[in-house]
């Protein structure tokens, strides 16, 4: 009994004494930066994530043309390439990089300009089952998006050189289809339900009061030959030929006046134009990445030649971004096809090889993930860190106490609550810093009463901003007064500013007399606290200084955005992070029918302002122009901004070269642990 | 004996297919889409994403595949939130942590609610019983995202050699199983705590006392067997739940384990990873209530001939 206790007691004191140093400590001796990343990555392939969690550790691990500088926003550092430039007289479309001829992947293979053809290939593959939701960021490719989107008509008539049409003239015939008629907008409708504004996109290809059968141009399987004469022409141009099936397009053929060519383009210009999309139907279609001529060559192993859609000074800046790295092409054909999605093992541990300052070591769900340094790496003796490890803490205040424990050299964010604590208990240690992403509603513009600007310009002066940021969030944000957060050389236009006189005046002047009568609109948000709180300082500033009370809607996170896409909602809270650094990021969203715009706003003005802006290379010009497209949405007020972003976090004092950068895109590479 | 176990396990293989049944169509009636993520998908790659998790197919087709993979290849496919992994190495990898720490936590709360239950008990109606109901009545009502951080900050903290949350260091099961374990030793505690004031009352008892048999005596050898079923009944359903994991001790304590999983699959929309738990969890279900059956039967001689 007695010696039962004493070898009990034992037992418990060399668990109990076998570590006093905290993790931090140990870590520190290993040089191993150990940060909390919010969660566990969804996956690590470059060219198939989308996560800010993701993309921490994707830095680490590979490496594209250029990468961050530690200090300097906008400023780029070698990576892959060694030096880089615009070819002279391209004005910004065309670059040479010339590539390190050292930089290798981590089990030794070069790195070469093949590997990034094949990785763009890769990421832009056209077919359906590649589900890269990133895909966008090579759209500024030359020929990029045509090849992912599969556009025929471009590819193999408007590319080719001997087509006796210019591509110029032949471009003008509807290949892409009407964008205005959205036929899954129709699905299981009949005619006389459709809104107004359904009624009159239709307009143009009906008679007055003349109605079609929904029900037979939705079909999955539509028969041309069924259709009536209208209906056949309000499906043909809603598709447009590229997306048009084998049938339809010999149907067509028959009677190639049901598109809209337009004058220029000749019958026989019009049957060639057929017999070639049908010939590429009808060979299984071939993939045609040679004929798409996508602005990316490698002219050698070691110089690779980019295309651009237009003008693009700031193209290093987007180099950074991951979609931009390479992917090892010996690895992913070894695991699978080039665009083998998610069922392909390349990335798990044991098989990821990567081409940055690190390597994969260790990667456990929900428990840890750790790389090591890269021995192949071509800049090895400039990496200080012999390693980080990443937690994937969900639970934030949790990371606060953890970081409080010696647990964490940095933690992902700072809970709102926890910031005044934060301030008085590590003042050193804790960083706010300017990051560009903007709070902001989107209003949809489709229902009524939110149809009218001035209605939306009174939701937007009556938000009390600088009360949300520091009463509220209390992490130094700022009231935006635009879609794009200031950053360089961009100013932003300061529309939007609390002004509740203006607002009630505004709302006066829509002809909604008594706010009593004004119609119920809800706010839709996710059902999180903080999400909870804001939602209700909203509700009580439009109380308060429109006396109109709105319904806060909290729905969990995917039916939240599910909402969104669908267009289910009055006025929505929504965030934007900008992916480089240029205005662009936060303002491509707006154009119609844009995948995330969702508002059901649109505005020529506004595209002509962007279109404008993609073909001028002079920097202050672009800005004027980006301003003035910023301008032109605030001005129509769908989006009514609230507050630009800050980061916090709490970092120890031993870390060095972590300093602030807009985007937050440390480059591991730099960073070191002071003894 | 044998039969006992037969009907049980049959038991449990009926329970299990309706369970999955009902889940497997419970779980596509929640609102939401599995693929939404912040940006948003073209109907293009939402429609690749449902080809690929099969979800184009009308749902009774769904449920056919999902049960034929189970039956024919013992699939139970991949996550769709986590994609790439599939919801039986998801489990593999999770089950061993939560039972660790189950395991420890359940042994705790034994140690700590059994011996409380029968000291109050034993002095009914007197300061030592109402102390430990109310310690056992705190148990039950402060829940765990209290306690944790409670032990965080004021344990944790100033022991320098227990960490806040995470899974590395032996220690670090400490804290997570001593949060668990409340839960179970509050339950334990009143029903020891009942069983043994019935027990206690009975004529034997009397009989064993009228005779001088020592207090300490009369509880071991006599009183703690059958008043300890109401809490082996008990034990049997806590023990497959705490073994499973729980989401807010994994989420304050940072712990790899397969509670997470059950809140996740169902937030994020993930049908084959909640599909593939419930099946697991009703499974353990089954065998932890067999085993308190025959535990109970091993106890209670009366039971032995029913």
């Amino acid at each position: 009994m007695f010696r039962n206790a004493i070898i009990t007691a034992l037992a418990c004191l060399t668990i109990v004494s076998c570590e006093r140093r905290s993790d931090v400590e140990i870590a520190n001796e290993k040089n191993i930066l150990i940060i909390g990343n919010s969660g566990e990555p969804k996956g690590l392939d470059p060219q198939l994530v989308s996560g800010v969690l993701e993309s921490n550790i994707i830095r680490a691990l590979f490496e594209g043309l250029c990468i961050e500088d530690p200090e300097l926003n906008n400023e780029s550092r070698p990576g892959v390439a060694k030096t880089w430039a615009p070819t002279e007289g391209s004005n910004f479309t065309e670059w040479i990089f010339n590539l390190n001829p050292d930089a290798k992947w981590s089990d030794g293979v070069p790195v070469t300009a093949n590997d990034f053809v094949f990785s763009y290939k890769r990421l832009l593959s056209p077919d359906p089952d590649w589900p890269a939701e990133y895909a966008e960021m090579l759209y500024f490719l030359k020929n990029g998006e045509a090849y992912h989107r599969s556009y025929f008509g471009q590819i193999l008539c408007g590319n080719d050189p001997d087509f006796p049409l210019d591509w110029e003239i032949l471009k003008e015939a509807n290949f892409k289809g009407e964008r205005s008629i959205k036929l899954s907008n129709f699905e299981g409708k009949s005619f006389d339900d459709l809104e107004e504004i359904d009624l009159k996109r239709l307009k143009p290809y009906l008679d007055n009061g003349e109605s079609i059968d929904l029900g037979k141009i939705t079909a999955e399987k539509v028969n041309l030959e069924q259709l009536s004469a209208k209906e056949r022409r309000i499906f043909v141009n809603a598709k447009g030929i590229d997306k048009l099936t084998t049938d339809q397009l010999k149907f067509l053929k028959t009677d190639t006046a049901l598109l809209d060519w337009t004058n220029k383009i000749q019958e026989e210009v019009r049957q060639l134009v057929l017999d070639r999309i049908i010939a590429h139907r009808e060979a299984g279609k071939p993939n045609l990445w040679d004929k798409a001529q996508v602005g990316v060559t490698a002219i050698d192993d070691f110089t690779l030649k980019i295309n651009l859609r237009g003008p693009i000074p700031f193209l290093p800046e987007i180099t950074k971004h991951y979609t931009w790295y390479p992917v090892p092409k010996h690895i992913v054909l070894r695991h699978g096809e080039i665009n083998t999605a998610y069922s392909s093992p390349w990335t798990r541990p044991g098989n990821i090889v990567s081409n940055g300052a690190f390597q994969l070591k260790t990667w456990r769900t929900n428990h840890f993930l750790e790389l090591e340094r890269n021995p192949h790496y071509w800049d090895y003796n400039k990496v200080s860190l012999d390693g980080i490890r990443y937690l994937p803490v969900k639970n934030y205040y949790t990371e606060t106490r953890m970081f409080g424990d010696g647990q964490l050299h940095l933690t992902y964010t700072v809970p709102a609550e926890l910031i005044p604590m934060a301030k008085e208990k590590y003042p050193d240690r804790l960083r706010q810093e300017p990051y560009v992403g903007v709070r902001f509603l989107r209003v949809n513009t489709r229902n009524k009463p939110l149809d009218n600007p001035k209605v939306r310009r009174a939701f937007a002066l009556a938000i009390d901003q600088q009360a949300i940021c520091e009463k509220i969030l209390q992490g130094g944000q700022k009231p935006a007064s635009g879609i794009v957060p200031p950053f360089g050389k961009y100013k932003p236009p300061g529309v939007i500013h609390f002004d509740p006189q203006k607002a009630k005046a505004l709302l006066a002047e829509s002809g909604y007399k008594s706010t009593s009568s004004f119609p119920d609109i809800s706010l839709l948000t996710t059902n999180s606290e903080s999400g909870l709180r804001e939602a209700e300082a909203l509700q009580a500033m439009w109380q308060e200084h429109l006396g109109i009370k709105v319904r806060i809607m909290q729905r969990e996170w995917t039916t939240y955005l599910q909402k969104q896409y669908d267009s289910d909602y009055d006025i929505c809270v929504a965030g934007w992070i900008g992916d480089y650094l240029d205005p662009t990021t936060f303002l491509e969203m707006w154009i119609t029918d844009g995948g995330n715009n969702n508002t059901g706003w649109g505005s020529k003005k506004f595209e002509d302002l962007l279109a404008k802006a993609e073909n001028t290379a002079d920097l202050e010009v672009r800005m004027d122009l980006l301003s003035q497209a910023d301008r032109t949405i605030l001005e129509d007020t769908p989006v009514l901004p609230i507050y630009w972003y800050t980061t916090n976090y709490l970092i120890r004092p031993e870390v060095k070269g972590w300093n602030p950068l807009l985007l937050n895109n440390h480059p591991f590479k730099f960073v070191k642990l002071e003894k | 004996m044998l039969k006992v176990i037969l009907s049980r396990v049959i038991q449990t293989i009926v329970v299990v297919f309706f369970l999955i049944t009902f889940v497997f169509f419970a779980v596509r009636a929640i609102p939401g889409n599995p693929f939404a993520g912040e940006k948003a998908l073209a109907p293009e790659e939402q429609a690749a994403l449902e080809r690929q998790y099969g979800l184009d197919k009308p749902v009774h087709i769904q449920y056919y595949n999902y049960l034929k993979n189970i039956f024919t290849k013992g699939d139970f496919g991949n996550s769709s939130a986590m994609k790439g992994r599939q919801v039986s190495t998801l489990i593999a990898e999770s089950f061993p942590v939560s039972l660790k720490l189950g395991i420890v936590s359940l042994i705790l709360g034994m140690g700590i609610g059994i011996p409380l239950g029968i000291i109050a008990a034993l002095f009914h109606n007197k300061w030592q019983d109402y102390t430990a109901m109310v310690i056992a009545m705190a148990g039950i009502c402060i829940v765990a995202f209290v306690l944790g951080p409670i032990f965080q900050l004021s344990i944790a903290r100033p022991l320098s050699f227990l960490n806040v949350a995470g899974w590395s260091r032996t220690s670090d099961i400490i804290l997570p199983a001593i949060t668990l374990c409340f839960g179970v030793a509050a339950y334990l505690a009143r029903l020891t705590r009942g069983g043994m004031l019935d027990v206690l009352s009975q004529d034997y008892i009397r009989t064993a006392r009228a005779k001088g048999v020592p207090t300490f005596k009369i509880i071991t050898k006599h009183a703690l067997r059958p008043a300890l079923q109401p809490a082996i009944t008990y034990l049997g359903p806590a023990f497959a739940a705490i073994i499973t994991g729980s989401f807010v001790v994994e989420n304050i304590f940072l712990v790899p384990g397969m509670g997470q999983h059950f809140v996740l699959g169902i937030t994020s929309k993930d049908y084959n990873l909640v599909l593939g738990l419930v099946l697991f969890y009703g499974i353990l279900m089954g065998i932890a209530n067999l085993l308190s059956d025959l535990a109970l039967i091993f106890m209670d001689p009366k039971l032995r001939n029913a």
